[in-house]
């Protein structure tokens, strides 16, 4: 981040110096860390496989998407850390927050359920993060703009393996496709919040920091029938929900996802490995 | 009849760089050659081994008979003018 930019330093105090835009740090703040605690804890819980999968090849790729998706938290971390100018770094972020300041979306942090529950979750995710970063790649603020373009190869290929297993199950034995319909019934409401359009959200669509969430959920939704239709898997009825994760107002299960992930952090402050 | 409950085998080749011949790296289970394909790049690909995958079903590939190898291999032994090194390499050449 440029803060030593003269043109940056002589005529704003609180707006991020990057970017054509001058929102305020602690909206944009806010928003930078709904992205990455997104991609983090989607991470935690895919690393929950490791050493578990139906299979060792499958248990690499479950890691490799898990990584994928830590690497993305680490840059979106440090750059709302930065935002912030209080000196947090991604490391304070991830292990030093309360749940209550956490900002994704709770779908992320629903269980991992069997092989089918979790692919199900990650379709979800996979293709709104796909839809997501790919019109991010032309924010107005440089340093989400230049994130997005590297996490989009990645998403690309997380879609590609998790709608790969979807229609397998989807479309194989009686049993693994009733499983994996049941999944989708599950996790199916929890998807609304992703595309439910707060003030925040707002305010980085106005700005051209982020794409308008109406727009993401056109684009999300025909990603996604056209994998449940080969799937030959049913599209569960929309219902009005009202989740907060993006505010802060998790489900129980985040706790125990921090509980873990911060454990060491907690008992060995900084240490290091 | 082909048991359902096992993935088959597939042999892996990679291509290092554009140029190069894909090389066989190892073997691997998947459900299909798709599926075959992901598993060849997450397990080979992960530290940049490859710009290219080929996957083969394992049961596809015909092998020469290891008690054959005196007569297949051997009569080559004693024909050392097969090999090209009798020949003088103008230094222009370089890459041969």
């Amino acid at each position: 981040m440029s803060l030593g930019s003269p043109a940056a330093d002589a005529h704003t105090v609180d707006a991020p110096t990057v970017g054509g835009h001058t929102v305020d740090s602690q909206s944009l703040f806010r928003y930078v860390l709904r992205l990455g605690d997104l991609s983090l804890v989607l991470g935690q819980r895919l690393g929950e496989w490791v050493g578990h999968s139906p299979a060792l090849e499958e248990d690499l790729g479950v890691a490799n998407v898990a990584l994928d998706l830590i690497g993305q938290a680490r840059l979106l971390l440090t750059y709302a850390g930065e935002v912030e100018g209080r000196g947090r770094d991604e490391d304070k972020l991830a292990y030093l927050r309360e749940q209550g300041a956490y900002f994704n979306a709770i779908l992320a942090e629903q269980p991992n359920g069997d092989f089918g529950q979790t692919i199900v979750r990650q379709v979800l995710i996979d293709a709104f993060q796909l839809e997501l970063f790919e019109r991010m790649t032309t924010s107005l603020d440089a340093r989400l703009a230049a994130i997005a373009a590297k996490s989009v190869k990645e998403i690309r290929y997380h879609l590609r393996y998790s709608s790969g297993w979807l229609v397998r199950l989807g479309d194989g034995t009686e049993e693994s496709h009733d499983r994996v319909q049941s999944a989708l019934e599950l996790l199916w409401p929890y998807t609304v919040e992703l595309f439910a359009e707060d003030d925040l959200d707002r305010l980085m669509a106005d700005s051209g920091i982020a794409p308008r969430l109406s727009e993401v959920h056109d684009a999300w939704i025909l990603s996604i029938e056209a994998i449940l239709s080969e799937a030959t898997l049913k599209r569960p009825a929309d219902r009005p929900h009202a989740w907060h994760g993006k505010r802060g107002q998790h489900s129980e299960h985040l706790g125990y996802i921090l509980a873990e992930m911060q454990y060491l952090q907690r008992a060995y402050p900084d240490a290091r490995w | 009849m082909e048991d359902k409950r096992q993935w088959p085998l597939y042999e892996v080749f990679i291509r290092a760089r554009g140029g190069l011949d894909h090389k066989h790296v190892g073997s691997l289970h998947a459900a299909d050659a798709n599926m075959a394909v992901d598993h060849a790049r997450d397990l080979y690909t992960r530290r940049q081994e490859g710009v290219s995958i080929w996957v083969v079903p394992s049961k596809a590939i015909v092998a020469s008979d290891p008690t054959e190898t005196d007569s297949l291999f051997e009569p080559a032994r004693d024909k050392i003018y097969r090999h090209p090194t009798f020949y003088e390499i103008p230094d222009e050449v370089k890459t041969l």
